[in-house]
């Protein structure tokens, strides 16, 4: 008798713990094998684009939080940058800095998360990895509650500048943190750089290749895992990132490891723009003189950083209204996204949970 | 630093190869017949020089005589940087070539736009709404859409 197979549809999401929010992957499997994926979004769509044409330019700060809602500094600051190049606004120079600082301690807790679920995808699901991450940025959450009263939307920034200057006892904790810091990565590194598990898993596991990852417009660590250095604080510096002296780490072949990788890195190397920028950190006024309702001239502008998951950017367009005609928001995770479906093909289900883990998506971005 | 390269001058390049393609340029942005799209996109992609490796993004502006669709495109060899544009005169079907055999990046940017303002791209291997449901109405981005 001769024994027929079918390919087998699985939804996976919008429910799951490892799809990190309601995304949805409609996977076609032959046995345990992927041959087919695609990705179904819009379960947080919010219309942000659409609610962000009602509001003043001020009033849409607070929007800007609940896109990437592990990263909403620099949220803010792609966001406040866009409109300042709209209408031709300065920024004192201590509020770059400050910029500097919470945009780096932000890629700092945003890539803990991102490496910590990501092990927690890998399997480890009693949650240790994960907890020791938390740890760490439970001290930069504090940081954050200082200066903005906030733990994870922290409407900081404003146009021209940010909401207060720091307290007293903020940079103490800084400093503390700052030096501390590299000894932590060490600990990781020592956990996690060599073990044979890990290697196992992701080592040549989910191959993005250079052309591919170019061609499908991913950015952030995942384009600079494939080997292309491009760093949008080096190419195109924005605030005052060209008076910092940092690498941009790389990968190799651009596998799920060297993703990893990329992101242990780079938060050594924001460690070390902290330090320098607590060194430089001038003094003065956080907010230069705005209006009071601001009316941008009829024009157009679009601001991207260099944020911890990939190329954030704001097109904007002015009507010289006091609202923006139109928002787009460049959601680095959604564009990341594109390719995945080529690197799930042929690998295991449960690789195809950490290669999309390896991306670091976060829903509230994807959908807007 | 990223050069943004002046839209009149690439226009100068674009009008060598296909002067009836450019409505218009200005300092920041090429504007092209939605006609001519892919071929001119296709020549910023390939064109010595120029060489538009990566499409930072699509987007699209409803500015009600008009619907507009805006490419930002970066040279990753170059970097530099070029914002081109077409515009879509009917609102009913507005239609526009797609990009994504040459930038695969375009996929859901592209349903992004059609789910959301209503453009239909024209060979895009899978245009479906990206946000909505099907069988929504409307396309929400759009001025007259409350």
């Amino acid at each position: 008798m001769e024994l027929r197979t079918e390919p087998f549809v699985l939804n996976m999401g919008p429910q799951h713990p490892s799809t990190h929010g309601v995304f949805r992957m409609r996977v076609t499997f032959d046995g345990e094998v992927v041959v087919d994926m695609e990705p179904i979004f819009g379960y947080l769509h919010r219309g942000i684009e659409k609610l962000a044409e009602t509001r003043t330019y001020t009033q849409v700060i607070p929007l800007t939080d609940r896109l990437d809602y592990l990263a909403s500094m620099t949220n803010n600051h792609a966001y406040v940058l866009a409109v300042e190049k709209l209408a031709g606004i300065p920024v004192p120079e201590r509020a770059e800095y400050l910029r500097v600082i919470m945009d780096e301690l932000m890629r700092i807790s945003s890539h803990l998360m991102a490496v910590g679920f990501f092990l927690n995808d890998l399997g480890c699901s009693v949650y240790t990895p994960l907890l020791y991450m938390y740890r760490e940025r439970e001290k930069i959450l504090d940081l954050f509650e200082m200066v903005c009263g906030q733990r994870l939307t922290y409407n900081y920034m404003r146009i021209g500048g940010v909401s207060h200057d720091i307290p007293e006892e903020f940079m103490p904790a800084l400093k503390k943190f700052v030096a501390e810091m590299p000894s932590f990565i060490d600990e990781y590194d020592q956990l996690l750089a060599e073990n044979e598990i890990l290697l196992a898993r992701t080592k040549g596991v989910g191959i993005l290749p250079r052309e591919l990852a170019i061609n499908a417009s991913a950015s952030g660590p995942v384009l600079r895992a494939s080997g292309i250095k491009w760093d949008i604080r080096k190419k195109d510096p924005y605030s005052v990132y060209e008076r910092f002296d940092f690498e941009i780490p790389t990968g190799k072949v651009g596998d799920t490891y060297d993703r990893y990788r990329v992101r242990i890195q780079e938060m050594r190397q924001s460690a070390h723009i902290l330090e320098q920028a607590i060194e430089q950190l001038p003094s003065g006024e956080v907010q230069s003189k705005m209006p009071h309702l601001l009316h941008p001239p009829v024009g157009e502008a679009y601001g991207h950083i260099e944020a911890p998951r990939g190329e954030l950017g704001f097109y904007l367009v002015s009507d010289n209204s006091i609202a923006p005609y139109r928002c787009h928001i460049r959601a680095p995770t959604l564009i990341n996204l594109t390719a995945l479906r080529d690197m799930v093909i042929g690998w295991k289900l449960a690789d195809a949970i950490i290669i999309f883990g390896s991306i670091d998506i976060i829903l509230g971005e994807v959908d807007r | 630093m990223t050069k943004p390269l002046l839209g009149q001058e690439v226009a100068k390049q674009i009008a060598e190869y296909l002067p009836e393609a450019i409505i218009e340029s200005n300092e920041t942005a090429v504007t092209v017949r939605s006609e001519s799209l892919f071929q001119i996109a296709q020549f910023l992609k390939t064109t010595p020089g120029l060489e538009f490796d990566y499409l930072t993004g699509i987007t699209s502006v409803d500015y009600l005589d008009y619907l507009e669709v805006v490419y930002h495109l970066t040279s990753i060899e170059h970097n530099h940087s070029l914002v081109l544009k077409t515009r879509c005169h009917n609102r009913e079907n507005p239609s526009v070539p797609s990009v994504v055999s040459l930038w695969c990046g375009a996929d859901f940017q592209e349903r992004e736009v059609y789910d959301l303002m209503g453009i239909t791209f024209l060979d895009h291997p899978n245009l479906k709404r990206l946000f909505l449901w099907e069988g929504f109405e409307g396309h929400p981005l759009r001025r007259d859409y409350l």
